[in-house]
């Protein structure tokens, strides 16, 4: 063994906030189906206390068997409208409180699957949900919602694009009295991947098996203190390496405690995420990433082209140390759990625009963005189509997570604390899409030739 | 802890009388045998890594950690002691 290379693991940790960011035990509810709704929310709390018994226990202890962090134990389960929809004409909020109570039962920090898949048409059990994702993230405190509204293949649901609009605020006005966080756990996606890991926006896709582990790596400030070390005199071409390089050996830690977990736990091994997640502690910060390529702040002009060489970097460096990579793996942007980019957004300086513009190349979409609370809920749908049609367009997924600040305007703040963190209200346009937005019907899936 | 297994010890922080004395005492006294031992001094930074074999401890490397996590604390020193695999997966392909 090389001591520079133990010293070199050591300050990664130490001073770097390498983390492992979360173990996410994805668990099928597709058995807990049945008519009788209370009896089937009773399964799906049994089946979840059941299975992740010892999941919370198994993670604190590869933590200190091996020395590394692992900041978060989550559970991602079926998208709750495959299992309400069996009980039509009940509402599917207990199964959010059942969801909930499981989870401060076996102790994780998130549980995410209070979801519905209708990119293509809203099945039974989808109408249901959707309508109650406010009162169940008002009324919960641990559950993480998620709706997919469009895909490649089946292009956009624009009916369930302007529902979403209203409910993202339905959900911020619910919870207005504790900052709007409601809004900070409901994610609207296109082409939500099955596996993430990740919350907001994890759930147990309907092809997963019926019990699976999965992995989020994270460590921002690693990659941003290699590039700091390196100096001024590398090319893009030598940072693109290093990132590489760096991702490389952040992704093997994430497959150690990933294929350990699966062990321990005898759930198979689904994927490792190899995500750059910034946590709002100054250093782990992909603004920081950014700036420290030469960049004066986040948001000036070539932030989007330095963002796509690191995404790229990032998934190639990550893909070779993992024998399965899955979930989002990239680079995230969310904007109130990143130093960088709260400072950017505070200075003016990264502005809405420039993050949607972001969204093409980062690994995800526009992220826990704090918008004006008279934002209507037109607008908030237009934001949410145009980010559908960026995933549709270049097969990516990218998702809306914005929090209209209720009763607050562009300058004032919101602080939801902990790894939400906090951050500036953004001005948005104002200008109305709303007859577009009524319009309702599809936006068809779009040509995968002819690429101009 | 299953047998053969080996942990790496890191110490850093300044240079002082008996750090190896106090780490390697408090190793003998968990059973632990120590394997190899580097250390360099740059400047004032004093910086050692052991190979430890855990096959024959009293103890395992989590309850280790905490016995040298407070011994760093007492020395001013920061001791890690983390399990080997962790370095042979980071940086050998």
């Amino acid at each position: 063994m090389n001591a520079n290379e133990i010293l070199e693991t050591i300050e990664m940790i130490d001073n770097e906030d390498l983390d492992v960011r979360t173990i996410t035990m994805g668990v099928s509810l597709l058995d807990c189906a049945g008519p009788d709704p209370d009896a089937a929310a009773g399964r799906v709390y049994d089946k979840i206390c059941r299975y992740a018994e010892n999941l919370v226990r198994t993670g604190e202890d590869i933590s200190r068997q091996y020395g590394i962090p692992i900041i978060n134990k989550r559970i991602s389960v079926t998208p709750i409208a495959l299992v309400a929809g069996a009980c039509p004409g009940a509402s599917p909020v207990r199964f959010a409180q059942a969801l909930d109570r499981a989870a401060h039962t076996v102790g994780v920090n998130f549980i995410g699957g209070y979801s519905a898949l209708v990119q293509k048409g809203f099945g039974p059990g989808d109408y249901a949900l959707i309508e109650s994702i406010p009162e169940a993230l008002s009324g919960t405190e641990l559950v993480c919602s998620s709706v997919n509204v469009g895909s490649t293949k089946a292009g956009i649901n624009m009916d369930a694009v302007e529902k979403m609009g209203r409910i993202v605020r339905q959900t911020a006005e619910l919870t207005a009295d504790r900052d709007c966080i409601g809004a900070a756990k409901l994610v609207v996606f296109c082409n939500a991947p099955e596996d993430n890991p990740f919350m907001a926006g994890a759930f147990h896709g309907p092809g997963e098996p019926d019990c699976v582990v999965n992995v989020g790596v994270s460590g921002p400030g690693v990659v941003r203190a290699a590039i700091k070390k390196s100096g001024a005199g590398l090319s893009l071409t030598e940072i693109a390496e290093l990132v590489k390089r760096t991702a490389f050996k952040i992704t093997r830690m994430g497959q150690l405690v990933a294929q350990e977990a699966s062990r321990r736990l005898s759930v198979p091994f689904g994927i490792v995420d190899l995500s750059l997640a910034p946590t709002p502690a100054i250093g782990d910060s992909v603004a920081y990433i950014l700036e420290a390529m030469g960049l004066e702040q986040c948001g000036a002009h070539g932030t989007t082209a330095a963002l796509a060489l690191l995404n790229d970097a990032v998934k190639k460096g990550g893909v070779m140390a993992s024998s399965s990579v899955g979930g989002l793996s990239g680079a995230f942007i969310p904007v109130t759990e990143d130093a960088g980019m709260i400072a950017a957004a505070r200075s003016g300086c990264l502005s809405l625009s420039k993050l949607e513009a972001m969204t093409a190349v980062c690994s995800v979409g526009l992220d826990m963005i704090v918008i004006p609370g008279d934002a209507t809920a037109e607008i908030i749908s237009g934001i949410i189509a145009d980010e559908a049609a960026i995933g549709m367009v270049n097969s990516k997924t990218t998702a809306v997570r914005v929090i209209p600040a209720i009763g607050k305007q562009a300058g004032e703040e919101l602080d939801f604390g902990g790894l939400l963190g906090q951050g500036p209200v953004m001005p948005v346009n104002t200008a109305s899409p709303a007859a577009f937005i009524h319009r309702g019907g599809k936006i068809p899936a779009p040509l995968q030739s002819l690429k101009n | 802890m299953i047998k053969g297994e080996k942990a790496v010890i890191t110490v850093i922080g300044k240079d002082m009388v008996g750090i190896l004395a106090r780490v390697s005492h408090m190793c003998a006294q968990s059973g632990v045998n120590v394997l190899e031992v580097t250390q360099s001094i740059l400047q004032d930074l004093f910086a050692m890594v052991m190979l430890v074999d855990m096959a024959g401890a009293k103890t395992d490397v989590a309850a280790l950690s905490e016995q040298m996590d407070a011994l760093g604390g007492e020395l001013g020193l920061k001791i890690h002691v983390m399990h080997e695999d962790i370095f042979n997966s980071m940086h050998r392909i």
